[in-house]
């Protein structure tokens, strides 16, 4: 059977979609699929565009990947654009002159950035917002500049100033409109962004018309507005609004409308009906959905099409819920009240910068649109409100007033949603699909967000998502099995707080009077780990002994052959030349493999259990300590040689990491824990990546948290600047105490902040505002653990019983005869 | 049928060289042997073969035991594959396991059985 030929124009964020779904549905068997795709990579998240600037790479933005078309069956044409589309032979052209026949044609080619035809809009550094090329630019301009202005001041205007203030630009709004925002917000709601983004140093300009952009005198370019001022800058971004890219239909002869885009009907497709038109190019009853999520309907649409089915596309809610300069920012349905009759409602609050409207139906029963600034905690509720045509309460007021001012705001619960209700606008799911997810066989959030795709999107759902899938499994009688093992019907952080409460000190009180059975290695070392984090006894007292994995017991990493690897501590990485002697001697004497650790230390290999207290007595003789790299424990802080001797450094980076070593070696955790301190904004010691990173400022220490290396590199999050010595130590042991307290076994600090409810905000209030009043507390746990640190190899040598631990046989002196090692480069490895 | 009346036992170690809720290496004619003690058990001590058949490595002494479903087990520690202790059955990859050998406490010396 001769497959149906799919040509598929544009590889966007829709157009990705439109794929994913067709492959999802196990309909792309029956086509032969192209895909063309102007940019020079696939489908990538513009949503997240601006997360560029933060960090994120062209890697993290992708959606299609060059693996997955790959097993898609899909052939790609990247960075080739169709040029022609002949609609009698069907074929399409590409610049790259492929001539290709159709026998259904999608076009997803989206849109490009209005950009005014002002004289000059076209001088060097005059540039747009929309690809990851654009960014690219605007970084590189960015650099020889110190002034930017955004002309337009839309939602996309105010995302591009942002991102011309993290670069460093003095920046400025220019929009032509009385006001901000003007689609999404009312008078008062743009006066209010408007001052909150003043506040935080980006001018804003309303009622501007450029007429003319020229040579300026100190900067740049010289912008002239009709009313005769004039600005002056560096960069100019333009983000006036966007336009369908609807050139080919155009040249084609497909029906196009007033004012662009190509006209679709509810099924997407255009005036020619073996051609589809879907996302931003495509207008749909005089419309054009500047959105992602209508656009996903679209592709869902033409999926569904194709394969006989009936979905149709009859419009799409463009609500909004945005964080812009991090101003939150919510806009809904008829947001200015243009309905007739209709009423509105408003609650303003100056002094803190919170402004809320509700527009509702004539009879005061529905709400038709709501704009918020300043707090968008109401939106959710509003938003089900308006989209599922919920009867208000007899007071609507009472929906957007303050609760103190009465019993609480009316939250709608997750059982008051009918059906019907859209829970993710961006995926398109609604209530019962979610139902109908976990009545197949989902059992946590994990599994529905798998089977419907929800929260996938903008993310912008998670919280009445969980909700929803709480309640329904709770309804379900499904008890969410979050227990440790089956020994322990306990999360690891109840345990924690079990063993804190009740002064609980061994695994076997733990177990007789919260678990049952013998225990397991899942559930042992958990326990380990928590009386360690608890009380900090030595982990070889006969209590403990049994409940370490094989590296905490023999205090030493396990190697592949049953050997291990020892790494004495170097605080800061640094390291006298007599004691890199004796490392050398020892290693010599029992002819340990060496190496230089990616920690700043050196790690000896190859060493057989009776071995290992010779060698650390050598080794504690010359001043050594453990260093713990066998823990679920504080590794390393890594340094840089900071203003001691580096020409930049600002402050002494070695110094503090060696302080920071010294204070938290010993601590366990739920995993491990890195440190770094670099001396300037250089960052040699690569601080952002690790758990707790610390950057050198002029005035003290900015500090970092929750970064990782490893598997899933994460950025660390900056979350306090400029501190002085003590503020910075007392914020990292609340930092990693309220770890140490809230995290899952084994979840390294990168996890757990991207699964902490409220984030990074949330872990400033309960650390640097106290919210939770646990501070004090946190610091004193930490003080004790600080206060009872030794040296576990040290006390170790002391206690012959303790001692008796390291025979490689107990009936025997010889060593594991199966133990065979060759030499490679000068050392010995195993064979 | 008769195999219990031929078993020979052999000293192997003094009780005392036992780590209770854990486990040691002993070394008989040339073969190495797991002992794992949990004195306050209905069956105290189990003897396996050190030989973990995954790695290749001589470790199963240092590997964390507990129990699975009610079975004591042994935990690898290189690649943390359960072994049943009764009989070294391996819980994930039953196409390998350990040796077991009948072991007894006498008086205060650990003895193990053989058929030679
Ligand atoms: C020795 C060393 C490699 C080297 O030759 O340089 C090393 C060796 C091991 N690493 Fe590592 N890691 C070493 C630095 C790192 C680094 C770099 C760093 O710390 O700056 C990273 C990335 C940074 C990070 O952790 O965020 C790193 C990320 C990992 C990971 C992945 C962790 C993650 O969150 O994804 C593992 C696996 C794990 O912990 O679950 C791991 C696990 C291991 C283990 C423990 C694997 C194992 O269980 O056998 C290795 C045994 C160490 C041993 O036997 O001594 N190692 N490992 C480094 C020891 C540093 C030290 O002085 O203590
Ligand atoms: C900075 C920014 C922030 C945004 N934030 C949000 C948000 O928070 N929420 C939201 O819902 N939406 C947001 N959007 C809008 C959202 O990104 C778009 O709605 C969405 O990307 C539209 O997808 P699309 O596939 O229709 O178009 P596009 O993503 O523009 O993809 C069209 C693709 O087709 C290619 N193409 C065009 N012509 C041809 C041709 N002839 N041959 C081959 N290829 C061609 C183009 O190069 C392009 O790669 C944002 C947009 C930007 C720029
Ligand atoms: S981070 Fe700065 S101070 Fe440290 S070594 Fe690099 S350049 Fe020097
Ligand atoms: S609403 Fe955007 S991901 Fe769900």
């Amino acid at each position: 059977m001769s497959k149906t030929k799919l040509v598929v124009i544009g590889n966007g964020m829709v157009g990705h979609h439109f794929l994913e779904t067709l492959v999802e549905r196990g309909h792309s068997d029956s086509y032969e699929i192209t895909v063309f795709c102007e940019e020079p990579r696939l489908a990538y998240d513009r949503v997240h565009l601006s997360s560029y600037f933060s960090g994120a790479s062209a890697d993290d933005l992708a959606m299609g990947k060059p693996e997955l078309y790959r097993q898609w069956g899909l052939n790609v044409r990247l960075g080739d654009k169709v040029v022609g589309i002949d609609r009698e032979r069907k074929t399409v052209t590409s610049q790259h002159g492929e001539l290709i026949t159709y026998d259904k044609l999608v076009l997803a080619t989206g849109s490009y950035p209005f950009v005014p035809p002002v004289p000059g809009h076209d001088r060097e550094h005059c540039l747009v917002y929309r690809t990851i090329e654009d960014l690219e630019a605007i970084s590189a301009s960015a650099e020889n500049a110190k002034v930017g202005v955004v002309v337009g001041g839309g939602l996309l205007g105010l995302e591009a100033a942002k991102a011309l203030t993290d670069l460093g630009l003095e920046t400025h709004v220019v929009e032509f409109a009385p006001r901000l925002m003007a689609v999404q917000l009312d008078e008062d709601g743009g006066a209010l962004l408007r001052r909150k983004i003043e506040g935080l140093g980006v001018q804003v300009h309303t009622g501007k018309n450029t007429q003319l952009i020229d040579d300026g005198e100190s900067h740049v370019h010289r912008m002239n507005f009709a009313d005769g001022e004039a600005l002056e800058t560096d960069l100019i971004l333009f983000s006036a609004g966007i336009r369908p890219q609807d050139e080919l239909a155009r040249q084609s002869g497909l029906e196009i409308g007033e004012r662009g885009g190509i006209v679709v009907n509810s099924s997407c497709q255009t005036s020619d009906q073996d051609i589809y038109a879907i996302g931003e190019c495509a207008l749909w009853n005089g419309r054009i959905f500047g959105l992602v999520a209508p656009g996903y309907s679209m592709a869902k649409t033409v999926a569904s099409h194709l394969a006989d089915g009936d979905e149709q596309f009859l419009g799409a809610d463009m609500s909004t819920k945005l964080k812009l300069l991090g101003v939150d920012v919510g806009s809904i349905g008829d947001a200015q009240g243009h309905t007739p009759g209709a009423l509105s409602y408003r609650y303003s609050d100056d002094a803190a910068e919170v402004y809320r409207r509700i527009v509702v139906s004539a009879d005061g029963k529905q709400l038709l649109g709501a704009v918020l600034v300043g707090d968008n905690s109401r939106y959710d509720t509003l938003l089900q409100y308006a989209l599922n045509g919920i009867e208000l309460p007899a007071d609507p007021a009472s929906l957007i007033l303050p609760e103190s001012s009465g019993a609480g705001a009316p939250t709608l619960g997750p059982d008051a949603l009918p059906d019907s209700a859209t829970l993710c606008s961006c995926l398109n799911v609604s209530k019962g699909q979610v139902c109908c997810a976990i009545d197949s066989g989902a059992i946590d959030l994990a599994g529905v967000k798998d089977a419907t795709k929800a929260s996938t999107g903008c993310g912008g759902c998670t919280a009445l998502l969980k909700s929803v899938v709480d309640n329904e499994l709770e309804k379900r009688g499904v008890e969410v099995n979050t227990d440790l093992c089956e020994h322990f019907a306990h999360t690891r952080e109840e345990l924690y707080h079990i063993v804190r409460i009740e002064g609980i000190r061994s695994f076997r009180e733990l177990l007789s009077k919260h678990g049952k059975g013998l225990g397991c290695d899942i559930c042992k070392p958990v326990a380990a780990s928590i009386l360690a984090s608890c009380w900090n006894d030595h982990i070889m007292e006969p209590q403990h002994v049994s409940l370490q994995d094989t590296n905490d017991t023999f205090m030493a990493n396990m190697q592949k052959n049953g050997t291990y690897s020892i790494v004495p501590r170097v605080p800061g990485g640094e390291i006298t030349p007599d004691k890199l002697i004796v490392l050398g001697e020892v290693a010599k004497e029992y002819g340990l493999y060496t190496k230089v650790t990616g920690g700043q230390r050196i790690d000896l290999f190859g060493a057989q259990l009776h071995q290992l207290p010779e060698i650390w007595q050598k080794l504690i003789d010359a001043g050594f300590e453990t260093g713990h790299a066998y823990g679920k424990s504080m590794r390393t802080v890594k340094s840089c040689v900071g203003s001691t001797w580096c020409r930049y450094g600002v402050q002494d980076s070695v110094g503090m990491a060696i302080q920071i070593e010294h204070r938290y070696k010993g601590l366990r955790a739920p995993h491990k824990i890195k440190f770094a301190v670099s001396g300037c904004t250089r960052e040699c010691a690569e601080a952002q990546s690790k758990d707790i990173g610390v950057i050198a400022t002029e005035n003290g220490w900015n500090l970092y948290v929750c970064g990782n290396g490893g598997m899933r590199p994460r950025h660390a999050d900056l979350f306090a600047t400029d501190l002085d010595d003590e503020t910075l130590i007392k914020y990292i042991d609340r930092v990693l105490m309220f770890y140490i307290k809230t995290a899952d076994r084994l979840q390294r600090t990168s996890v757990w902040m991207e699964n902490l409810e409220g984030g990074l905000d949330y872990l400033r209030e309960v650390v640097i505002d106290d919210k939770l009043g646990l501070g004090e507390e946190l610091e004193a746990q930490m003080a004790h653990i600080v206060s009872r640190y030794e040296c576990e190899w040290k006390a170790t040598l002391e206690d012959p019983e303790k001692l008796k631990r390291f025979r490689t046989f107990v009936n025997d002196d010889a060593a594991d005869p199966q133990i065979v090692m060759v030499q490679e480069r000068g050392q010995l490895r195993p064979a | 049928m008769n195999a219990k009346l031929d078993l020979k036992w052999k000293q192997l170690c003094a009780l005392d060289d036992l780590v209770p809720h854990s486990g040691v290496a002993a070394l008989i004619d040339g073969q190495q042997i797991a002992l794992f003690y949990l004195p306050d058990q209905p069956r105290p001590l189990y003897a396996v073969s050190n030989h973990d058949p995954v790695s290749g490595a001589n470790v199963i002494a240092r590997g964390l035991i507990g129990d699975l479903k009610g079975e004591p087990m042994v935990a690898s520690p290189l690649y943390k594959q359960h072994y049943r202790l009764q009989d070294g059955a391996c819980l994930e990859q039953p196409e390998v396991g350990l040796t077991t050998w009948p072991v007894r406490i006498n008086d205060k010396t650990v003895e193990i059985g053989s058929m030679d």
